[in-house]
């Protein structure tokens, strides 16, 4: 009995022999189970998706009604049969409604995680850890280099800034889809109350956060208003907006950007941040150590991101590490000027 | 050490030269005595400490981390001191003191033994914070490279007096850290400082790139011309102290003092004057390839070895000062017609005049520019960049003056390569897959197959680089450590224009020739990898022997 029997590489990504599905997959699949509603990871046009209603709601709102044929939704805890695989999803901190998939077969469990963050989040559910033989990782911010300070401190050095320049407007670029509803979050968790003005790229995911229970207090769009109008506002974007013809409405602004790639200069310097934001929602170098060690895992698999630095670590701590170099996740996160290029970092 | 870090930190995402100007300065109006003043010779590149070398920092973080995880941070973040700041993992216990500051920092390491500064280097990490950490190890490697100029510097303190950055320039050099007489002079409260210094920098007047427009309808006789050499521009200044003694300094265009690289050319400044020139390596009276001059740069020590087979020579443009005398504000013509004298006096075969080129019209000069050979420069032409323009009238003006001085740089080579790998970049780079070695095609008993000739890191713009780096990513089909092989058929691959100088031998290169100053001039989306140059084309471009 070997992990490799219960989930193997193919064109379309991973997939479960036993359980004839895959999780994640880059292209349309006949039945898919879905870790979270970003777009590397929740693609439209497969026959069948299994995820949590929140995810489904999510690829809903993204996608059109008809994203699929055939929606299974399944809440975090309940066990699924599929195939001859027993699936359970746990909640993975990463967005609203992301979780992990645990695959149980023959004895044997392998958990998939998805992207995860241990961090707090005010608009999730936060991560479970989950006993398992092996556990199958992301790496996005595996370097030891990455260490996300923590988010209720940077948000702290936005409202500073704005304090400091209060007739300027801060735009802060946050991706749509659970970024930017976090740095919200965080910003009436520091006691700010006045209406946010949010871009039109995030308002129905926005909306929709709200529909789920999340509070994130007044928000307003920015379309049709004067520049005296926006001056000493707190704008959020996608973060391309930042660079559009968009953001020439606001005289002067700070540019900030929330994401876990501001923590190295040269990085935060080619997105053009002035006031940059370490706020991930991956787990950093820390946070990926501690979860693999809770997790028990003999052997871990590294599916995107700094895969080389994990596998180096698991070798020396006697865990079987591999690298899957898989293509299509993260990719558009790394350094690119598209709407997806932080997407959800 | 806090606000210099902080400092530090804002300049680093500050793209914007006018704003980082009044960083600094604002910086220097808040900083005390003596901070401020080891801070500007930070920013100037005037702090120097022997024992604390990048070998040491790389020992400390050697002795807390993993190797290998050390190497792929470092490799992903691109700079030295970042990667140290950030890795720097928390001390077991906080030692329960300020962090220190710059002043203390700079002559607490000035009175160190070599023994104690690993020590010392270590506390202060422990003590600092990351910004702090980045700004400690920037300052005592000497390499802030943020983006902050000393010429940038320079003119924030100008601006903090309401002066201008020549005025700096003229009393900088024979001051030292931390500057109590210059920030004296610049806020008012002294007077300024006497350049007692016999052989100063004096700030290079600099030449536009010619565009039409620029001698369109203007009388030729206006103005004259020379060959623009290609070595590097530097500025050979000596004299006498008041006790006697000579002194001779050798700088580079941006004041840089490289005396210390050039000491057979230092020997020879036995005069009192100031001389603007090119520095080429010659040998029996002729200009010896870049290449060459290439090995003679960036030594911190020269052997005697090299010495003897690449004697330094300058190639005289202008003269600044003669016997005392500024003559700046002389006519280019009279400034000619003294240094002609001048060079002829000394009488030196390593510093000899760079000729005029007689023309009656622009053609003349065109035809000039297209073959030196035949126009004056003879076997000399292969170092020919190009020719400059000067106005008869214009004085020497330091800095970038309008309608004085013109460049008209021979039109580069151009050959269309393919993308074979690539690698990221570092600093500002460092995310990005921005070092590109590319091929051209050469004829094999098995076939065609494609040869790298060249490494190209810059030419393209932020789009094209994006661009670039999207198609490494999806095109890689292998890597080596941190190089990425990218897809390279006849049919599938990047076509790259690539623009270069000219072309050398070289024994180190696979192909057998080094390219000088390749850069991307246009990325070939239209073409396929089959219809990129041969190494036959490239060949033909070689000089003779």
């Amino acid at each position: 009995m070997r992990a490799e029997d219960l989930l193997t590489l193919d064109a379309a990504g991973l997939y479960c022999p036993p359980g004839g599905f895959h999780v994640d997959p880059v292209r349309p699949v006949a039945r898919a189970v879905i870790t979270h509603g970003h777009s590397d990871h929740a693609r439209s046009g497969h026959q069948a998706v299994l995820a949590t209603p929140e995810t489904l709601a999510i690829m809903a709102v993204r996608y059109g009604a008809d994203f699929t044929r055939a929606r299974q939704p399944v809440d975090y805890g309940e066990t699924v049969r599929v195939g001859d695989v027993d699936v359970t999803l746990y909640p993975a901190g990463h967005v609203l409604g992301s979780a992990q998939i645990l695959l149980e077969w023959k004895g044997l469990r392998l958990v998939v995680s998805g992207d995860y963050k241990r961090q707090p989040d005010p608009t999730c559910t936060p991560f479970e850890p989950v006993r398992c033989h092996a556990f199958i990782t992301e790496a996005t911010f595996a370097l030891p280099v990455f260490r996300h300070p923590s988010a209720a401190g940077e948000i702290a050095r936005l409202m500073d800034s704005h304090r400091l320049f209060p007739e300027r407007t801060h735009l802060v670029g946050a991706y749509a889809l659970g970024k930017a509803q976090r740095v919200i979050a965080l910003i009436r968790e520091a006691g700010y109350d006045a209406p946010i003005l949010i871009h039109g790229g995030l308002d129905k995911l926005c909306r929709f956060y709200g529909e789920m229970g999340v509070n994130l207090g007044p928000l307003e769009g920015v379309a049709g208003r004067a520049k005296a109008d926006v001056a000493g506002r707190i704008v959020l974007c996608p973060p391309s907006a930042t660079a559009d013809l968009w953001a020439r409405r606001f005289a002067d602004p700070v540019t900030a950007f929330a994401s876990g790639w501001m923590r190295v200069r040269a990085r935060a310097r080619q997105r053009g941040a002035e006031l940059p934001l370490v706020i991930s929602d991956h787990s950093d170098w820390d946070d990926l150590l501690a979860t693999i060690r809770e997790t028990g895992a003999e052997e871990v698999w590294v599916t995107h991101g700094q895969e080389d630095a994990l596998v180096h670590w698991c070798g020396q701590n006697a865990i079987r590490g591999r690298p899957l170099h898989l293509i299509g996740y993260g990719d558009e996160e790394e350094g690119e000027g598209a709407t997806a290029a932080v997407e959800g970092s | 050490m806090n606000r210099f870090a902080a400092l530090v930190d804002r300049l680093a995402y500050e793209p914007r030269r006018n704003a980082k100007i009044e960083l600094v300065r604002a910086y220097l109006a808040e900083a005390p005595d003596p901070d401020r003043g080891y801070a500007l010779a930070a920013l100037t590149g005037g702090l120097d400490f022997p024992h604390a070398k990048p070998g040491l920092i790389r020992a400390l973080i050697a002795e807390r981390t993993d190797p290998v995880l050390f190497a792929l941070s470092y490799d992903y973040v691109g700079d030295l001191s970042e990667t140290v700041a950030l890795m720097w993992p928390a001390p077991d216990a906080t030692p329960n003191l300020p962090p220190p500051g710059i002043a203390e920092v700079v002559e607490t390491l000035r009175t160190s033994s070599r023994l104690e500064i690993p020590r010392l280097i270590a506390r202060w990490l422990d003590l600092l914070d990351e910004a702090g950490r980045f700004a400690l190890l920037k300052l005592i490697t000497g390499s802030l490279r943020i983006g902050v100029s000393a010429r940038l510097a320079k003119t924030a303190l100008a601006r903090l007096g309401g002066r201008e950055p020549d005025e700096v320039e003229e009393v900088w050099h024979g001051l030292a850290p931390p500057y109590g007489p210059l920030f004296d002079w610049i806020e008012g409260r002294g007077a300024r400082p006497s350049s007692v210094d016999p052989a100063p920098f004096r700030p290079p007047m600099l030449a536009h790139a010619l565009e039409e427009r620029d001698v369109e309808g203007n009388d030729p006789a206006l103005f004259r011309a020379e060959w623009k050499w290609d070595g590097i521009r530097v500025q050979a200044a000596a004299g006498r102290t008041p006790e006697g003694r000579q002194v001779a300094r050798l700088f580079s265009r941006s004041g840089d003092d490289i005396s210390a690289t050039f000491p057979d050319l230092l020997d020879r400044l036995d005069f009192d004057g100031a001389i603007d020139g090119e520095l080429l390596i010659l040998i029996d009276g002729r200009v010896q390839p870049f290449a060459t001059l290439q090995q003679r740069l960036n030594r911190k020590t020269v052997t005697p070895k090299l010495l003897a087979e690449m004697p330094a020579a300058i190639r005289a443009y202008d003269l600044l000062a003669e016997n005392g005398e500024d003559v700046r504000g002389l006519p280019f013509d009279e400034r000619r017609a003294r240094l002609e004298a001048f060079v002829a006096r000394l009488g030196d075969p390593l510093i000899d005049l760079s000729p005029m080129i007689p023309f009656a019209t622009w053609d003349d000069l065109a035809a000039a520019r297209a073959d030196p050979a035949s126009h004056g420069a003879g076997a000399d032409a292969e170092a020919v960049e190009g020719v400059m323009i000067k106005r008869a009238l214009a004085p020497y003006v330091p800095g970038r003056p309008k309608g004085e001085w013109f460049k008209w740089k021979r039109d580069p080579y151009t050959v269309d390569a393919v993308l074979m790998y690539a690698q990221r970049g570092h600093g500002k780079r460092s995310s990005f897959y921005s070092d590109y070695t590319f091929g051209v095609w050469r004829e094999t008993a098995t076939g065609r197959e494609l040869v790298p000739v060249g490494k190209a890191y810059f030419g393209f713009t932020d789009e094209e680089l994006k661009e670039i780096d999207r198609f490494v990513r999806n095109n890689t089909v292998g890597r080596f450590g941190p190089v990425r092989e990218v897809v390279h058929t006849a049919e599938a691959g990047l076509v790259l224009e690539v623009a270069f100088e000219g072309l050398n031998r070289s024994t180190r290169h696979k192909s057998g020739i080094a390219m000088r100053f390749p850069r991307v001039a246009r990325l070939r989306w239209d073409k396929r990898p089959h219809e990129a140059d041969t190494i036959d084309g490239l060949m033909a471009l070689l000089p003779e022997g």
